[in-house]
């Protein structure tokens, strides 16, 4: 029995791992869709297609907050002095080095805009707060200089900057 | 479940584990040691098939509620952008709509099984009627789950079922209003039916594991219909019943992919595509196909309490047939005339589902009644006196002797038997699309269309010249709310690139609003944007169409049906037919011709051979050259309509491609799955005979 067996056993081993790869293929494709679904929808995609912003009503030392894909984007009109004092910061004292000109559009400084996100653990952050008078996090104290950028507080980065363009000289279109 | 556990675990973890929560031991003694009888046949597997088809309702079920809106205005649409917008969401909807059938086919069979076998009996008369109460609960989850996308069939379907309460005297009136939440089917009634079709499905989990329980305790009932006696009777539940049941369970979802990747409407109503109006009833409303038969017992006695009396009592007297047949006997294998009868009684029901999806008039409603007093009297007459009067065949004395006896002589007539099942199965399922027998009128002549059978795909061109046509004619009156700009360069869509669809939108003037200043304005369409409504509200569009509301055409060519006949509709399960909505909608656009001499048509009407009752409001839309084609075809109507038509079809369902795609690799995969495991059960059954 053993040595007749011996042979039929690698055949219906190989029959049994075959069966059981197969089903295991099946059940992962199966998955798939399953899990699929929960990705955005076309619907969601296709809404979230870049939006234009015209510049015009917002004057000196205003800002204004726009939602583009579900996330609030200040753009923030800043004044000489609000410029004058992000670009007055050594680079190398930030937590997150980065110079004021890399974070506006070149010829467009008086223009920041930012995802207004705190880089903590999410909340909003309220402009023309804190110390630096940019943006100051009430939910764990971020405060945020006037170019978008941490200074004090648990946040460890920079507010993020949405991929915009100018269309114009007083218009944006941001996606 | 019975008795302690055999389990003993090896690893120190485990046996801690063990002492704790004999959990492992109690999967160990449930599913791998559990004794079966080794001589059960594969009408056994659909109790496993059914646990694999309540597993797959729940899942998709679950998933489906998380993209599904239950309020009265936004139901349809959620339900058309599960399929239209989400990944795979059209794969979704159609397992779960089509896995409702499967279930049901699946139970079916399962109850039969237990009918004939006699697995009512002593000592598992427990069982059954848990397996009673299990049904009931299916029942009543199909019925709020039908109800759900908020078509018309479904919200009259609600409609008729909730007033069979008003039937109860005195309270009736009461309950009805109670039932709804309102003074009629309304958004009260919808968003508890969406919870309660959402709880009930883990009440029947609930439920089965108790039917389960029952079962292990009692043991398993076997074709023979004898208990075990020895070991001999008996294989361990691992490997031997899980593998047989994986195989049953794999053919089943060749079946059931079938239906899903190749013919997922067959058997939903069309008018389900229509979304829910409080102001019209449908022509005739059916239920789905499983409830048939009781909606014929329901429909054939002339009294509406007695009605639902008999209803209820349909399903509440399989509950008492343990003592209603008090055979010594337990399998019909050995009761040749209850065998006889059985089989009688499944005419029966066969009978009575294709009458309830006929017109309650004529004859049908005689056959009803004589049908409905068979169904009755074989649980309350016919299956008490067989069991005094009747001489059984002797049974084998075991298990091991019923399976040896087996071996020699060849197996039954089971060919004809599953034949003359799946016959019948069509018959009832089909009856649900024959019940507009009554309308009458030439059937649409049925095409030749590029997306039809298996490998169907859309032919572009013709997708483009029915854009074409629908934006020079239809979208003069017609509008298509669920299609959007970017839906013409989906894939498997008219082949347009994001620019062009970009460029139709942008040359469509869109209403937006209010802006800052609180004023309405008009901005150029964007992709995201869904085609518009040539009139700016619904009472603008009856005015400029004499009072008619020209609908919205979306959905047009799932949600439009004609008669076709029997058997026409059991060869279209093969052949997978699903161009009925096309075909009518290509007749009816070259349909219109003078009236008749003795045909009186109604004031600002046209007459049409094609459109039920021949008397249309829509005036003759298409002639010769009206639309200039490009590409050489003839600018004839009759090219104009089949364009059209297909452009519609694609507007109904813009992942029909995908989803034939994806059924040819299911079916391949399944079908190679199913040999493997073929072969596997035999390798490993070779060593229990």
């Amino acid at each position: 029995m053993t040595t007749t067996s011996s042979a039929q056993h690698t055949r219906r081993d190989f029959l049994y791992v075959a069966t059981g790869a197969v089903a295991a293929v099946g059940a992962a494709a199966a998955a798939w869709p399953l899990i699929s679904q929960m990705n955005p929808d076309a619907s969601t995609i296709a809404a979230g297609a870049p939006i234009e912003v015209d510049l015009t009503p917002i004057a000196e030392g205003q800002d204004i907050k726009v939602f583009w894909r579900g996330k609030p984007i200040y753009i923030s009109h800043r004044t000489k002095k609000q410029i004058d004092d992000a670009r007055a910061v050594p680079v190398s004292s930030l937590p997150d080095p980065q110079t004021d000109q890399a974070r506006v559009k070149e010829g467009h400084d008086q223009w920041l805009v930012v995802i207004g996100i705190c880089t903590h653990l999410g909340c909003i952050p309220i402009a023309h707060e804190g110390a630096y008078d940019g943006f100051f996090c009430p939910c764990h104290g971020s405060v945020y200089d006037t170019s978008g950028r941490i200074r004090q507080g648990p946040a460890p980065a920079n507010l993020p900057i949405p991929p915009y363009a100018f269309v114009s000289d007083s218009k944006i279109k941001i996606g | 479940m019975s008795g302690p556990s055999t389990y003993q675990p090896s690893h120190p973890a485990l046996q801690w584990f063990e002492k704790r929560l004999p959990l492992i031991g109690l999967i160990h003694s449930s599913f791998i040691a559990y004794p079966t009888p080794r001589n059960l046949n594969y009408w056994w597997t659909f109790g496993g098939i059914l646990s694999f088809m309540l597993g797959v309702q729940i899942v998709t079920g679950v998933i489906l509620a998380m993209h599904y809106t239950p309020h009265v205005d936004h139901a349809f649409n959620s339900v058309e952008a599960i399929v239209r917008d989400v990944n795979y969401g059209w794969l979704l909807r159609y397992l779960h709509s089509n896995g409702a059938s499967m279930f049901f086919i699946a139970v079916y069979i399962h109850m039969l099984r237990g009918l004939y076998y006699g697995s009512y009996k002593a000592p598992r008369e427990v069982l059954w009627i848990l397996g009673v109460i299990i049904y009931l609960l299916m029942m009543a989850t199909g019925f709020m789950g039908y109800v759900l996308p908020w078509g018309q069939m479904s919200f009259w379907g609600a409609t008729v079922i909730t007033n069979l309460f008003s039937a109860i005297p005195y309270v009736g009136e009461s309950i009805v209003t109670l039932l709804w939440g309102g003074y009629a089917v309304g958004n009260p009634t919808l968003n508890r039916f969406f919870s309660l079709h959402y709880l009930l499905p883990f009440v029947i989990a609930g439920v089965v594991v108790l039917h389960v329980w029952a079962l292990h305790v009692v043991g398993q009932n076997n074709p023979a219909g004898v208990e075990p006696k020895t070991e001999k009777d008996m294989v361990p539940f691992t490997p031997y019943a899980t593998i047989k049941d994986g195989f049953g369970i794999v053919c089943f979802m060749i079946f059931y992919a079938w239906f899903v990747f190749y013919i997922p409407n067959y058997l939903g109503d069309p008018d389900n595509y229509i979304q829910a109006n409080p102001g019209v009833t449908p022509a005739h409303i059916v239920p789905e196909w499983y409830y048939l038969p009781f909606y014929a017992i329901l429909r054939s006695i002339p009294s509406k309490l007695g009605g639902v009396i008999a209803m209820f009592s349909a399903i509440i007297v399989l509950a008492f047939l343990p003592w209603l047949d008090s055979a010594k006997t337990r399998s019909s294998k050995y009761r040749p005339l209850a065998k006889q009868f059985f089989w009688i009684f499944v005419a029966v029901c066969v009978l009575l589902g294709w009458l309830g999806g006929k017109p309650a008039e004529g004859v049908y409603i005689i056959a009803g009644r004589v049908l409905t007093f068979c169904y009755f009297a074989y649980f309350l007459i016919v299956l008490p006196i067989l069991s005094r009067i009747e001489t059984p065949r002797a049974v084998p004395n075991s298990i091991a002797d019923d399976v040896l006896a087996k071996y020699g002589k060849k197996a039954g007539p089971m060919a004809p038997v599953i034949l003359a099942l799946v016959l019948a199965g069509g018959l009832v399922m089909g009856g649900a699309q024959n019940a507009r027998a009554a309308e009458g009128g030439p059937t649409p002549p049925s095409l030749s269309w590029s997306f039809a059978g298996p490998f169907g795909t859309f032919d572009r061109g013709a997708l483009q010249r029915g854009y074409k046509v629908y934006k020079e004619v239809c979208a003069t009156c017609h509008s298509m709310n669920l299609v959007h700009f970017r839906n013409l360069a989906d894939p498997g869509g008219p082949g347009f690139s994001a620019a062009q669809a970009l460029a139709v939108a942008s040359d469509i003037k869109v209403q937006d609003g209010p802006n800052d200043a609180g004023d309405m304005f008009e901005r150029p369409g964007r992709l995201a944007d869904k085609f518009p409504a040539p009139f700016p509200n619904e009472n603008a569009a009856r005015a400029a169409n004499g009072g008619a509301y020209p609908p919205d055409l979306s959905l047009m060519a799932k949600a439009r049906n004609y008669d076709r006949g029997f058997p026409q509709f059991i060869f279209d399960f093969f052949w997978q037919f699903q161009e009925k909505g096309p075909n009518y909608i290509d007749a009816l656009l070259q349909g219109y011709t003078d009236p008749p001499k003795d045909f009186q048509l109604p004031q600002g009407a046209y007459y049409n051979k094609y459109f039920p009752g021949h008397a249309i409001k829509m005036p003759k839309p298409i002639s010769d050259d009206q639309v200039t084609y490009d590409d050489g075809t003839p600018q004839k109507v009759e090219n104009y309509a089949k364009d059209v038509a297909t452009f519609l079809m694609w507007t109904a369902e813009p992942h029909l491609e995908a989803r034939k795609k994806l059924g040819l690799q299911v079916m391949i995969f399944l079908i190679i799955f199913a040999f493997l495991m073929y072969f596997t059960k035999k390798k490993v059954w070779a060593n229990a005979h």
